[in-house]
């Protein structure tokens, strides 16, 4: 079954030509695109695999004219799918056949940085990275950082509710976003959260995070912003068994500390980053671990100084720390860079995010490998261990006949047992349409239905981002009988 | 315990047919907190004890019932805690109770509120199906996290079985300190050292004196010591003073005056709305009496929020527990409540007069 066809689950009789004529009377000429090739830049994410065109791609300026344009689409009962930097890796951001393209790019003004308060109100399209340089004039900065931060958008980092390298220390997205202001379909302006530190009803900032466009639009968000620490500094372990690399991970946390970032990388991934980036990886470790410690000077070398001991107990075979900054952060540019470093030893990868309990890495590890000899494809592992979040980049290529599916079918195996070890199916990236069937793996029916009421408190008609994140009860029965009629993994009740 | 939960999805059943709405209790610490019960009361203490705790994942997972004390105490045995010290208000307080009131102790601004630290929740809804969401790892996107929508929903969404939450290995070091200032120079202080890495963990300020705690590394807190400087309490002295606020047992919360609490910008300036307590570094106010109503349009002005916190039934009915939510959010909440409970089975009023 192909991925597209769960977008296409629910289609909707627009009049293009109708359509058009009335976002014409809302929108200045260059904001609309109709053409087919103007539109074929819009037709994917970052999860390029699939990829569908629009009916129309719109770009606004501000908020006024997204709203004319939701309450168009609203009255039209035509789908509407918001675009921030399409870095997005489960194809969250792939348009709706029947639909509108919303591109949030345009609106990229930081409004407003406050040191006192600190906090930042921007509007959606500012990139992750810029939020932090408005900042770092007072000394603070914008904790969330994932490794796209050069290019994606806040208002995507809302809806994926992105994490970074350092969020086991500072948190998700999630933790870090204050306010979150958007639009309902119908055009109506919410608020989500305020300026304090907690909202009178619901939380329903929580839910707008992590929820993939499919409940509002964000068009302002204010982010908490977080004292740049006196000094970081990062140890580099090497390993001969990433099995001792993985107990190594588990040791760490259960000595009482927390690092600001915990991360790891097997062989195949140091080998595709080292060349590329020279970072000064081990090339002969079969996985390396990243710990870092931030804080005062003091506090620093006392943590570093456990770091160290645990990792050597641990079995380590080789330990440098960072001797300045310049070296820690050449030292994390080998990690943020392990995506592309990866896509040039490929045609293309599929990128997974499973997240499972710690303690069970060495063993997932183990599964992986034998997945890939299974398949016949080639698997780099790059991990946020600290938090237990699995990257394995599984390699492929789109013009084998037949490659893509059984990459697609190795991720899933991949996620399959993320739930069943006691995690989940996506840490950070989102279900999207990648993810959407193994839905059903972690979640019965009867939470499936819970979502689709949820959903439907917000959005009534299901115009926003249609066919993404939650499958159809119809999907869910459909995986579970081609899986024997074999319930959910997860533990249940 | 599967025909203790069977027996509730009758009693749901019933309450659903009848009309007559179930009033969930756990410890009844904070009966006092929210609108008044309404209904018969749906005593779902039973349902209790740790599920699973593993120290190195950072995770535990309790049914709804334990006790906060019992939770608390298994997990100083493995130098563990619950780092947002939730108030328990009374030796009977529950880890239910705790989720659905929301409500955060005195380190609330360094580490965050209950809702952070919820990874997952296992609910018993009006419609008497037994779901689960979240789960026990720390990152987790799959579905809407409906587990961090339960924290502070007051039992209106249903009924919370059993929740998981992430933990933090205690402090090594505190250190409180006390300086005299008035109350708008300790809010400048406060916000101008908020924009510093100092380890400051929790912040009081009350009839000119402002106390602060340090915590962390012992490096770190002796650094901060120094700078600051200040005048030192004594270890049990410390402990005792932020115990005290995060119990409400300190002499400002005494008395049957209109308890309000206000949540708003960290450097909002001075609000003249009478004797003050003020916490989470400018974030939280705490206010005795006063009118209702200039409070509300102040917090609301000020970009924040009040709370009648504790009060009497008749002030409560007459000028709502929570600030008013304006229109489109006032319908995502009936929206919301009809999704999880459509026939308003549990806790009818608790939040809003209207569900
Ligand atoms: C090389 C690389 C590294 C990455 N590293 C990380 C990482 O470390 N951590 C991590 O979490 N992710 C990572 N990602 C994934 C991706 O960058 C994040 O999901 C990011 O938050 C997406 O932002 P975007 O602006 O590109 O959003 P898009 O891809 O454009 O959109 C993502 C989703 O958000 C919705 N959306 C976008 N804007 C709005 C809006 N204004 N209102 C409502 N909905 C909206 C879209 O509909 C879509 O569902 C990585 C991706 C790449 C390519």
């Amino acid at each position: 079954m192909s991925l597209q066809s769960t977008v296409a689950d629910r289609r909707f009789a627009v009049d293009r030509q109708g359509l058009i004529r009335r976002l014409r009377e809302v929108l200045p000429t260059p904001a609309l695109l109709v053409e087919e090739e103007d539109m074929r830049p819009y037709d994917c994410d970052g999860l390029t695999a699939y990829r569908q065109l629009p009916l129309i791609v719109a770009l606004p300026e501000d908020e006024a004219q997204v709203q004319a344009i939701l309450a168009i689409c609203h009255e039209l009962r035509a789908p509407v799918v918001a675009r921030g930097a399409a870095t997005g890796l489960s194809g969250g951001a792939m348009p709706h056949p029947d639909g509108v393209l919303v591109s949030l790019a345009k609106l990229k003004k930081i409004l407003r940085v406050d040191p006192v308060s600190r906090t930042a109100v921007v509007e959606p399209g500012v990139r992750n990275l810029a939020v932090s340089e408005a900042a770092a004039p007072h000394g603070l900065y914008y904790a969330p950082d994932p490794s796209s931060q050069i290019a994606c958008t806040i208002g995507g980092n809302v809806a994926e509710n992105s994490g970074g390298v350092h969020c086991l220390k500072y948190g998700l997205t999630v933790h870090n976003v204050m306010r979150v202001r958007g639009l309902t379909i119908e055009g109506e302006v919410v608020e989500f959260g305020n300026a304090a530190l907690d909202a009178p009803g619901y939380d329903l900032l929580a839910l707008v995070n992590g929820s993939e466009g499919l409940l509002a639009m964000i068009t302002e968000v204010t982010v908490r912003l977080t004292p740049k620490p006196e000094l970081a500094q990062v140890v580099i372990a090497s390993f001969a068994d990433v099995g001792k690399a993985g107990d190594a991970v588990a040791s760490i946390i259960a000595t009482g500390i927390i690092p600001a970032g915990l991360e790891m990388m097997d062989r195949k991934a140091i080998h595709a980053v080292e060349p590329y980036v020279n970072a000064g990886y081990d090339m002969d470790a079969e996985g390396i671990l990243l710990c870092e410690s931030d804080g005062t000077p003091e506090e620093v070398a006392e943590e570093i100084g456990r770091m160290v001991a645990v990792l050597e107990n641990s079995g380590a075979s080789g330990i440098r720390v960072s001797q300045n900054e310049s070296e820690r952060l050449r030292f994390w540019a080998g990690r943020k860079a392990a995506f592309p470093a990866v896509g040039r030893m490929t045609p293309d990868y599929l990128c997974m995010d499973g997240t499972i309990p710690r303690k069970r890495l060495a063993e997932m590890l183990q599964a992986i490998a034998g997945l890939s000899a299974k398949y016949g494809l080639r698997c780099a592992n790059v991990f946020h261990a600290g938090d237990g979040n699995l990257h394995p980049l599984i390699m492929y290529d789109a013009n084998q006949p037949g490659e893509l599916d059984r990459a697609a079918a190795f991720g899933a195996e991949i996620l399959e047992l993320s739930v069943r070890f006691g995690g989940t199916i996506t840490g950070e990236h989102g279900v999207g349409i990648e993810k959407i069937m193994l839905m059903a793996e972690q979640f019965t029916e009867a939470e499936i239905a819970a979502f689709h009421r949820l959903k439907a408190a917000f959005d009534e008609h299901g115009l926003l981002n249609p066919g993404k994140g939650v499958p159809t009860l119809a999907r869910c029965r459909e995986y579970t009988q081609a899986r024997g009629g074999i319930a959910p993994a997860a533990p249940r009740y | 315990m599967d025909t203790l939960i069977g027996d509730w999805i009758g009693r749901i059943a019933e309450a659903a047919r009848s009309g007559r709405p179930l009033a969930i209790r756990g410890g009844a610490s904070k009966a006092f907190y929210g609108g008044p019960e309404q209904g018969e009361a749906f005593d779902v203490s039973a349902y209790r004890g740790i599920v699973a705790y593993e120290p190195t994942e950072l995770v535990v997972t309790a049914r709804a019932g334990t006790p906060l004390v019992e939770l608390a105490a298994a997990l100083a045995e493995e130098g563990q805690w619950l780092a947002f010290e939730p108030p328990h208000f009374g030796p009977a307080a529950t880890v239910g109770g705790m989720l659905a009131a929301g409500l955060s102790g005195p380190r609330r601004q360094a580490v965050g509120a209950v809702r952070d630290f919820v990874l997952g929740v296992k609910v018993l809804t009006g419609l008497g199906e037994v779901l689960s969401f979240g789960g026990q790892v720390m990152k987790n996107v799959a579905g809407y996290d409906v587990a961090r929508l339960m924290a502070g929903s007051l039992g209106t969404l249903g009924v919370v079985l059993e929740v998981s939450l992430k933990v933090l290995p205690l402090p090594v070091a505190e250190r409180s300190l006390r300086f005299a200032l008035d109350e708008a120079t300790a809010l400048a202080r406060l916000n101008q050292w908020g924009g510093r890495p100092l380890p400051i963990s929790a912040s009081a300020w009350h009839d000119g004196v402002l106390t602060l705690r340090l915590s962390g590394a012992a490096a770190a807190v002796a650094a901060a010591q120094r700078e600051l400087a200040g005048e030192a309490l004594g270890d049990a002295e410390g402990e005792a003073f932020w115990d005290s606020l995060r119990e409400q047992r300190h002499s400002f919360f005494a008395g049957d005056a209109p308890l309000w609490r206000l949540s708003l910008p960290s450097a909002t300036s001075v609000q003249a709305l009478g004797p003050t307590l003020i916490e989470w570094g400018g974030a939280q106010r705490w206010l005795r009496g006063g009118d209702p109503m200039g409070i509300r349009a102040a917090a609301a002005k000020a970009g924040g929020h009040a709370t009648l916190f504790r009060g009497d039934q008749a002030l409560k009915r007459s000028v709502g527990v929570f600030q008013p939510l304006t229109a489109p959010l006032a319908r995502i909440h009936r929206h919301l409540k009809r999704a999880f409970d459509p026939q308003g089975v549990f806790n009818a009023g608790r939040m809003y007069p209207e569900f």
